[in-house]
């Protein structure tokens, strides 16, 4: 178990500049999630850490040590690459053995850890079996164990669950939190998939071109994201933003758009928001359907599109500019296309940005 | 099946679109064959006889001194040429492998010699053999007087002469082969040997090599069946000589087919060439399609 | 940028080593062999621009004084083959007159066969296939006798339609195996849509298959150019005199002269036999390598 630092680190890759005095501190027996769109340097930031790409400048530190110019194989880090990469000929037993066999421990020494790490990961009948005759989540527990053999101090996950269909992913989404949760070890885990992120993660980095925009628990990114960018990346259907101006008057304020208006006065902080251009957001949960009254608003909208969910809804309306706003309702809502229907919104639960700057107010 | 829906029409079309198969592998593979094996059963020897003379054909062919030394070439060949190809070839595939600069340039260079008749191969080889004017000369004329080239001129190492220009004319497509096998290997797999502290050299030894076991089996299979069609490049080379010391099964069978006028004695020996590259073929093939449907299996 | 008090560098410098000595091992590996293969094309080259008291003066590896390229003309028209002395463009001309049909012939039949056997599935169909596989490994000595009987039984042993014919029939095995192989790649949906649309056998082949099998068909294409070209002991067995091709008439040229070996003509004469599939090569040189590789890994 080790905290991973990470200080001002550069890395330029055929000549671009992928990552910039890049700072990111891990803590001990946490599992951080680098989430971000592709080519946004999460991979390249993995990879570095693994000491498979040659820092520019900066450093990284595992637990105590400066890893920077480390093999990666003296960095005490364990990796699982999106394809796996085990041996193909060689068993189970023998896949996880393979690194102690080269270093020469002492095969007394080499058969308690492989036995082990296979208890821990049910893969004790496994042993003399072939990747190929394994199922993908038994796969996924075998370059685990290659890790866990190890005795790694941090894991390293380079988008494990990609290449595998939906149902499985989930599946196996599961067994790795538990894994962490029994493990308790560092773990850094890649992935562009926000679901991934939300579920395993106890903190996570939001990436984009190089730089990483927030850092923090699931909750907070999602419910106080720092900036539009990492507002919009999270959250299936995504927030629904609005520009206008946001008018302070008598301690109440108002944020006034082209097609509605919402009272942000419970929304933290509302009185000493200096900017007037600002752009909202709400997320369509915290937005609330009104039956044909007009609310107090006057918010209306017509409704353009219902995609029954099941346990939910996602009604789609028109606003009177023509722009679009997305509201998740319950089972018992009724409504039918084409009506015209009031909302508003749960306004502590909102997201004021400055129009200019983009960032969280 | 629908065979019965099919029309008539496209029956029709697609039984004599397949006529040439049908006459081929009927007549000339299966035909010919199977005469051939009659023919080494008989005493023909200009014309064909149809009569019966057991292994006599056989038991005489093993009295022939050029067949033996034929068979023993063909074994010297089998270590020298096979080996040594699959050897280097592997050399070759790996080293490119490693990223270098000017990748395409070395494989045109590797690759040219398949080109190449073998005629070409032979005549070049005969004229570096030449112990006069050729590269033991030159040798010598740079001042290393004890360097020996004259194979060709020896009884002793003639084979080994033919097998040396055999070499350089092959290692280019087993070389082609085993790269695009080593390509087909995933590189995650090296980041995942790095991370276990395995070296280079061990990778390419501990994992990669036992993956490719397809395709060494297909280089070796195109090499067999080569090194058992040798003909051009000895007839061209040596001639056979000096005296039959690099005589070759092929060869041997086709100068008893035409100059010689003993078709029995050619047949006997086409098919002991043919017991031998179907005895060991056979498991090879066999074995490679399996090794082949279980490493696929996972993927 | 500091070093923070608590942590200690546990390797101190970064190492830059762009030419460790593995890499320059592998560099020295490369060149040396490619030296290897270059050497006996220099040699070709260069022995056949010299003049013939160069020749004799056997400095191997000299560039000549002044290159002699009346050499490769007296090669090419003057140079005398056993008794004609019109030099080996005969040979060239024999060689272009039958590569040509032989190829478009060869792999018309190999796409048509594979086209058959993959989308329009007989049992008899299969049963064929399999036989021409093994075919593709009998040693071709076992079949030459009784084609050369059936080929004077026709009356054409000894024509040019004797060689093409042996072409296309040891052509046969690998080709169709190559559109075979293609072709079953290609995903079915396309050949229902295409009888739906009320497309028949040959409508089918000739609009949508064939034009579909291009790349193949290239790769196909410069087997078939390079392997016949090259070609020595059939042209010799079938083609009979007025038609040998280019390597027959080389061979005769070089090792049946009487007299005075002139070795710079003989290796003008080399230079310009392998010409053609040299320049294909050089061209070409992509599909050489899909063309090795769609071969050999299916066997």
């Amino acid at each position: 178990m080790a905290q991973v630092n990470v200080k001002d680190l550069d890395i330029v890759l055929g000549g671009n500049n992928i990552l910039k005095s890049m700072n990111l501190e891990v803590r001990d027996g946490e599992f951080l999630v680098l989430l971000g769109p592709s080519g946004c340097g999460k991979s390249t930031l993995l990879h570095s850490i693994a000491g498979f790409i040659d820092v520019t400048e900066g450093q990284i530190l595992i637990g105590d040590k400066d890893v920077t110019w480390a093999d990666p194989k003296d960095r005490d880090i364990g990796m699982v690459f999106q394809s796996y990469a085990l041996y193909p000929t060689m068993n189970v037993e023998r896949n996880m053995s393979f690194g102690l066999r080269v270093a020469r421990v002492p095969k007394a020494e080499i058969e308690s850890r492989v036995e082990r790490a296979a208890s821990m990961l049910h893969l004790t009948d496994l042993l003399k079996r072939r990747p190929s005759q394994l199922s993908g989540g038994q796969r996924q527990r075998v370059a685990i164990g290659r890790a866990l053999v190890r005795d790694a101090k941090v894991f390293l996950f380079d988008e494990p669950l990609s290449n595998l269909d939906a149902k499985l992913r989930s599946e196996l989404r599961r067994e790795l939190k538990q894994l962490h949760q029994q493990l308790e070890t560092t773990m850094i885990y890649v992935t562009h998939y926000q679901v991934e992120a939300m579920t395993l993660a106890t903190r996570i980095a939001v990436m984009k071109a190089g730089v990483i925009q927030q850092i923090g628990s699931p909750d907070e990114i999602y419910n106080y994201p720092t900036n539009l960018f990492v507002a919009g990346f999270l959250g299936a259907p995504t927030m629904n933003t609005f520009r206008g101006k946001l008018l302070q008057d008598n301690g109440q304020t108002t944020f006034v758009g082209p097609a509605f208006m919402a009272n942000l006065s419970s929304y933290p902080n509302a009185k000493n928001i200096q900017t007037s251009e600002v752009i909202v957001g709400f997320r369509p949960e915290n937005i609330n359907l009104t039956d044909g009254k007009t609310s107090t608003n006057g918010n209306s909208g017509r409704i353009s599109l219902i995609e029954p969910l099941g346990p939910q809804n996602i009604v789609w309306l028109t606003l009177t500019d023509g722009s679009t706003l997305s509201a998740v309702t319950d089972t018992q809502w009724h409504g039918k296309v084409g009506e015209t229907i009031s909302f508003d919104f749960d306004s502590a639960r909102a997201s004021v940005f400055d129009a200019k700057t983009e960032q969280r107010v | 099946m629908a065979r019965n829906a099919k029309p008539n029409r496209i029956n029709l079309a697609l039984h004599a679109a397949l006529l040439p198969l049908v006459i081929t592998t009927l007549l000339a593979y299966i035909g010919s064959v199977l005469w051939t094996i009659r023919i080494s059963f008989s005493t023909s020897k200009l014309l064909p006889k149809d009569d019966w003379a057991g292994l006599a054909q056989f038991e005489r062919l093993f009295e022939t001194d050029r067949w033996i030394v034929s068979l023993q070439n063909m074994g010297i060949l089998a270590i020298v040429y096979i080996g040594g190809v699959m050897v280097i070839g592997c050399l070759l595939a790996v080293f490119i492998d490693q990223q270098v600069k000017g990748e395409s340039w070395f494989r045109t260079i590797f690759l040219y010699p398949f080109a190449m008749s073998f005629v070409v191969t032979g005549l070049i080889w005969q004229w570096l053999f030449n112990p006069t004017l050729g590269l033991q000369n030159a040798m010598h004329s740079m001042g290393w007087t004890s360097f020996t080239l004259d194979w060709t001129v020896r009884p002793e190492t003639s084979i080994y002469a033919v097998g040396l220009a055999m070499v350089w004319q092959g290692c280019g497509t087993t070389m082609a082969i085993m790269l695009a096998a080593l390509r087909g290997v995933d590189d995650e797999q090296w980041k995942a040997a790095r991370l276990d502290g395995v070296s280079k050299p061990r990778y390419y030894w501990n994992i990669v090599l036992p993956q490719l076991g397809p395709a060494l089996a297909t280089a070796f299979v195109l090499l067999a069946v080569a090194l058992v069609r040798t003909f051009d490049i000895v007839a061209v080379m040596t001639s056979g000589g000096p005296g039959s010391s690099s005589e070759v099964p092929a060869k041997f069978i086709i100068d008893h087919l035409f100059g010689r006028n003993n078709i029995g004695l050619a047949s006997a020996a086409s098919v002991v060439m043919l017991i031998t590259v179907f005895t060991v073929l056979t498991p090879l093939l066999y074995w490679r399609s399996k090794v082949q449907s279980r490493l696929s299996a996972g993927h | 940028m500091t070093t923070s008090a608590i942590a200690t560098p546990s390797v101190a410098k970064p190492r830059k080593q762009l030419l460790t000595p593995a890499r320059i091992g592998v560099y020295a590996f490369l060149l040396f062999t490619s030296a290897f293969f270059l050497l006996p094309l220099y040699v070709m080259l260069v022995t056949s621009l010299k003049s013939s008291d160069e020749v004799r003066a056997a400095v191997l590896f000299a560039w000549p004084a002044s290159p002699q390229f009346g050499n490769w003309v007296e090669a090419w028209s003057t140079a005398c083959i056993s008794l004609a002395c019109d030099g080996i463009r005969g040979g060239f001309w024999n060689s272009v007159r039958l590569v040509i049909p032989a190829t478009i012939l060869s792999v018309f039949l190999g796409a048509l066969n594979g086209y058959a056997l993959s989308f329009w599935r007989s049992k008899w169909g299969d049963v064929l296939f399999a036989i021409l596989m093994l075919g593709a490994f009998v040693p071709f000595q076992i079949m030459i006798y009784p084609l050369v009987a059936w080929f004077r039984l026709g009356g054409f042993y000894n024509t040019y339609w004797a060689i093409l014919l042996v072409h296309c029939i040891f052509g046969m095995p690998v080709l169709t195996l190559l559109f075979r192989n293609y072709f079953v790649s290609v995903p079915q949906e396309l050949f229902k849509a295409a009888r739906i649309d009320g497309g028949g056998f040959w409508r089918i082949f000739l609009q949508l298959m064939l034009p579909m099998a291009t790349p193949m068909i290239i790769v196909a294409t410069i087997l078939q150019i390079t392997g016949i070209w090259n070609d020595y002991l059939f042209g010799l067995i079938f083609a009979g005199k007025d038609n040998y091709p280019m390597t027959v008439q080389l061979n005769n040229l070089v090792n049946t002269t009487f007299g005075e070996r002139r070795y710079h003509i003989d290796m003008a004469a080399t230079i310009l036999t392998s010409l053609v599939p040299l320049l294909v090569y050089f061209f070409s040189g992509r599909w050489f390598v899909r063309g090795i590789a769609a071969g050999a890994v299916k066997g």
